[in-house]
């Protein structure tokens, strides 16, 4: 289909190197040939380190501080912009070539108006005048579907949600009518709720527009939903590549598989490990009972801005609780509640049946020390000017009075419990791995030898490989030492196979918790529903399958807004009954033992929903199959 | 938001103003030495001693004293001097035009020259001539001021023998005279103050482009001046603002020593010689002036970096 397309971009020989403390060339990209052709996406996928940034940086002549381009060619209808001059390349970059970054909240300019900055590039180069980019920009607010499209451009970027400004950056990317759109990670950063939300939008721009794009990523179910042609890489080098049916369904290379089986699966019941371990014994570690919490200060008993209503959860002792739900749901704010960082407005936190003070501060050394907390950011949360081991030391020393020769010991156990050398006692934070980094955070926390840790989405900043890697510490870690954990994440498959029970959190209320197979088996809360089925699935077509279910279409077109009343889900929910679920606090129904699900419908209600939904599911993979639109039987 | 937050820094400014007079009060209180002894010199008697302390009411409680001294300051009189009995105001007066004269060329010079030159510099980070300005700024930061004074008035008064060497004021110049008069003041100013400013104008841009929003700007194909001006600069006008405001705040008080080099008849130059004849009242108020020029400029200061970020400028 592709070759008898017009060639836009030929990447041929490519190499990109970096010069070390000796003056050494370091090479980056190894000679790397592809080629894009018109209306075509092109998938550039590998872990970090692979060099697919750097490679698609490429096409805008750029690369990143440090490194240079030592070789090869990429040529734009025929002429390289690798020697073009200054003000060629300046031409070149937003003006052929426009680049979506992975995080459009660092990537707008704060203190710019939006539509400046999504004119900026097209008026620059005299693709389009003020007018005229100004109206284009507008039909893109609606073709991208943003809300108030004829004024989003008058507001400032922190004024828009993570997810419209990710849509902006794409109108941004496409308002001079590039010949090549490099999106760079663009969905990675962002909620599965999101995440289809743009896809579907950066989907239907691309074919409405017929402009190529290199779409760079680590995910393969993401890919499977954009890509005509997959170029798969390894370290500066191509593994493999083809049409996107062909490494999907029939991958040849054994890194591609490897690939493939570390991509995250469907969440489904069974996933995770069976609760069978000696240390787990059915008390209390922790528990929160009816906790109200919110930030702002507390008045007549209720905060100010109230973030989490009337939660009840409890993570007996050795397991291991997920907290999902999209951001602004309060996960974070519930283990900032149990660490006594946030003293709740109402309600208790209680650990091994006694009641815990709500703030830190009055908390005792001991209390302190069994409940330890796990920050996402491992850059931010190690201090950079400090040894491994003084990071590490520091909770032995304060909590257990550990010092010389002992406490030097004591950090060699440690790091090897994260399966680390002892020798990186003497390193510096820098000089280590995201992934690394994550393990000295998590090391830093078992210093304490605690009873309780609460993980807040530490796998979330890193690939899917690193990020496995670290989930199967964790769960070694809980084998060995039999300590609990509060596991937060937005991403349900990892949550599927790590935790033992899950919770479900939705703008502030627990809508539905138990066992993590239950919850993961029907009935679903509609919550629950609308996550489970945003996870993308490795098969092409997926994503329009998805949207043509009745919950998508709700669920999507709207964010997460906290209430004070009734259920704060109503107003996504296309079960939702009017008049009662935005009044009234919905009941808790009790299924099996400790599974829960707080919804106005009934079970048999949820049960009938779920069956209608799968009936109409098997109608779409029957027309698949068959090729034809099945007969009435 | 933004408007309860200039408030609040309103208000934190006039609680500034009251602590800082309790302070100057007690501050100048403790100074060795008698006034009334000053005043009546060797031939005092013990009962005409007490009899002007009575009169100065300097025989009251500190604290009556000081809020009979804040009451006239705040109903603006600043009393009468204690060595000479004219009134304070009349002595003041004189002295803070030429001050504020002085204050305001200078800025009018030194502020377009410092962000030019910091603009300039940013621009071309790494280039012999950003090194230059680099060192240069570096260099003058940790050279005292009467030591650039000294060199200025060696090479443009006793060699070239193009200026003179004071700057004292009669009153009735011509403008063209008043220039010469204070270009070796504002020359030795202009370059004190500057060296900070283009400094603080440099790292401020410098620290904002290696923002990633910057990096997108130049995968926009946007040129480097424009980047600089339109995409960093009002990022960076925050840190600016702020030393723009501690350098005028210096200019008005923190002089006395070019002042002294050049006889310049200015505000700081008045206060040391309070200091000298024990005149409480002077030295108060002058103190008064000064940190009031701070807390003013540190407000405009942060007023101004409150309404250049667009985050408080237009709340949600």
């Amino acid at each position: 289909m592709a070759e008898d397309k017009e060639k836009l971009f030929e990447i041929e020989g490519l190499r990109i190197s970096a010069k070390n403390d000796e003056g050494e060339e370091v090479k980056i990209v190894k000679g790397v040939d592809f080629n894009i052709h018109k209306g075509e996406v092109v998938a550039l996928i590998g872990e970090s380190g692979s060099g697919k940034t750097t490679i698609s940086l490429a096409t805008l002549a750029y690369t990143k501080p440090g490194l240079y381009f030592s070789g090869g060619e990429c040529r734009l209808f025929g002429k390289d912009v690798l020697s073009m001059s200054p003000v060629e390349q300046r031409d070149l970059r937003g003006g052929n070539v426009a680049y979506l970054a992975q995080s459009a909240a660092a990537t707008f300019n704060p203190a710019i108006t939006i539509n400046e900055q999504v004119t900026e590039a097209a008026v620059l180069h005299g693709r389009l005048t003020q007018e005229e980019a100004n109206e284009r920009a507008i039909e893109l607010y609606h073709a991208l579907e943003l809300p108030d499209a004829d004024r989003i451009g008058y507001r400032y970027p922190h004024q828009v949600s993570g997810g419209q400004l990710q849509r902006l950056m794409a109108a941004m990317a496409l308002c001079g009518k590039p010949d090549l759109m490099v999106l760079d990670e663009p969905t990675t950063a962002l909620d599965v709720t999101t995440q289809i939300e743009v896809l579907k939008a950066f989907k239907k721009v691309i074919r409405e527009q017929n402009s190529a794009a290199i779409y760079v990523t680590h995910d393969l179910a993401v890919v499977a939903q954009v890509a005509d042609h997959i170029v798969v890489l390894y370290a500066g080098e191509v593994m493999e590549q083809g049409s996107a049916d062909q490494i999907i369904n029939n991958p040849q290379h054994a890194y591609t598989k490897r690939l493939m089986a570390a991509a995250r699966p469907k969440p489904t019941s069974g996933m995770g490990e069976a609760v069978t371990n000696e240390h787990h014994r059915d008390i209390d570690n922790i528990e929160v009972k009816d906790m109200t919490a919110g930030y702002g200060g507390i008045v007549d008993g209720e905060p100010v801005v109230p973030i989490l209503r009337d939660i009840n959860v409890s993570v007996r002792n050795g397991h291991v609780v997920g907290v999902i739900g999209e951001s602004g749901c309060g996960k974070s704010t519930l283990a900032r509640v149990m660490a006594g960082m946030l003293p709740p407005a109402r309600g208790d936190v209680i650990l091994d049946g006694k009641k815990l003070e709500g703030s830190l501060k009055n908390r005792s050394l001991e209390e302190l020390q069994k409940v330890q907390f796990v920050f996402q950011m491992a850059d931010t949360a190690l201090n950079p000017k400090q040894l491994i081991g003084n990071i590490i030391g520091r909770p032995l020393e304060f909590y257990h009075g550990l010092t010389g020769k002992e406490k030097h010991k004591k950090v060699s156990e440690i790091l090897e419990m994260v399966e680390l050398p002892p020798a990186f006692a003497s390193r510096y934070p820098m000089e280590l791995s995201g992934g690394q980094k994550q393990r000295i955070n998590l090391a830093r926390s078992l210093a304490a030898n605690p009873e309780v840790m609460l993980c807040d989405e530490v796998t979330s900043a890193l690939d899917s490989i690193v990020g496995a890697n670290v989930i199967k510490l964790l769960t070694d870690l809980r084998n060995k030492t039999g300590v609990s954990f509060v596991f937060i994440s937005h991403d349900l498959s990892t949550v599927a196979s790590f935790a033992d029970e899950i919770v479900v959190l939705y703008a502030g209320r627990v809508v539905e918790q138990g066992p993590v197979n239950d919850v993961l088996d029907p009935p679903f809360h509609p919550y629950t529903r609308l996550l489970i089925s945003s996870v993308p699935e490795m098969r092409i077509g997926w994503l329009e399958d998805t949207m043509q279910k009745r919950e998508m279409a709700v669920g999507i077109a709207r964010g997460v807004e906290i209430t004070r009343r009734g259920c704060p889900f109503y107003n996504r929910c296309p079960m939702a009954i009017e008049g009662t679920c935005e009044m009234d606090t919905p009941p808790l129904r009790q299924l099996k033992e400790g599974h829960e699900i707080h919804c106005h419908q009934t079970i048999e209600a949820l049960e009938e929903a779920e069956r209608e939904a799968q009936q109409i599911l098997h109608g779409y993979e029957k027309i698949g199959e068959d090729d034809q639109i099945p007969t009435a039987h | 938001m933004m408007m309860r937050m200039v408030w609040q820094r309103i208000g934190i400014g006039f609680a500034t103003l009251i602590v800082v007079s309790i302070i100057v009060f007690i501050a100048t209180s403790l100074l060795p030495g008698d006034v009334a002894q000053i005043i009546l010199g060797q031939s005092a008697t013990p009962e005409t001693l007490a009899a002007l302390r009575a009169e100065l009411g300097l025989d009251q409680p500190w604290y009556v004293r000081y809020f009979s001294w804040l009451g006239d300051m705040m109903t603006g009189d600043l009393g009468i001097s204690k060595a000479g009995g004219a009134t304070i105001a009349s002595l003041i007066g004189g002295r803070v035009g030429n001050t504020l004269q002085m204050a305001a060329l200078v800025a009018v010079i030194s502020i377009p020259i410092s962000i030019a030159l910091g603009l300039w510099a940013a621009m071309h980070p790494g280039t012999w001539l950003d090194r230059i300005v680099t060192f240069g700024t570096l260099a003058t930061i940790s050279v005292p001021e009467f030591f650039i004074a000294t060199v200025l008035v060696l090479i443009l008064a006793v060699e070239l023998q193009l200026l003179p060497s004071t700057a004292y004021l009669t009153g009735n110049e011509s403008f063209g005279q008043l220039l010469k008069a204070l270009a070796m003041p504002l020359v030795t100013l202009v370059i004190v103050v500057s060296a900070q400013m283009i400094r603080m104008t440099r790292a401020g841009i410098l620290n904002v482009m290696s923002s990633p929003y910057i990096e997108m700007a130049i995968l926009k194909g946007v040129p480097r001046k424009r980047i600089i001006l339109r995409h960093a600069f009002y990022n960076a006008i925050g840190p600016i603002v702020n030393v723009i405001a501690l350098n005028l705040a210096y200019l008005v008080s923190g002089v006395v020593i070019v002042e002294t080099i050049f006889a310049y008849p200015g505000l700081a130059k008045l206060m040391i010689d309070g200091v000298q004849t024990r005149d409480l009242p002077l030295v108060q108020a002058c103190a008064m002036i000064f940190c009031g020029t701070y807390v003013v400029l540190i407000l405009l200061a942060d007023i101004g970096s409150i309404v250049s970020n667009p985050r408080l400028r237009n709340p949600k």
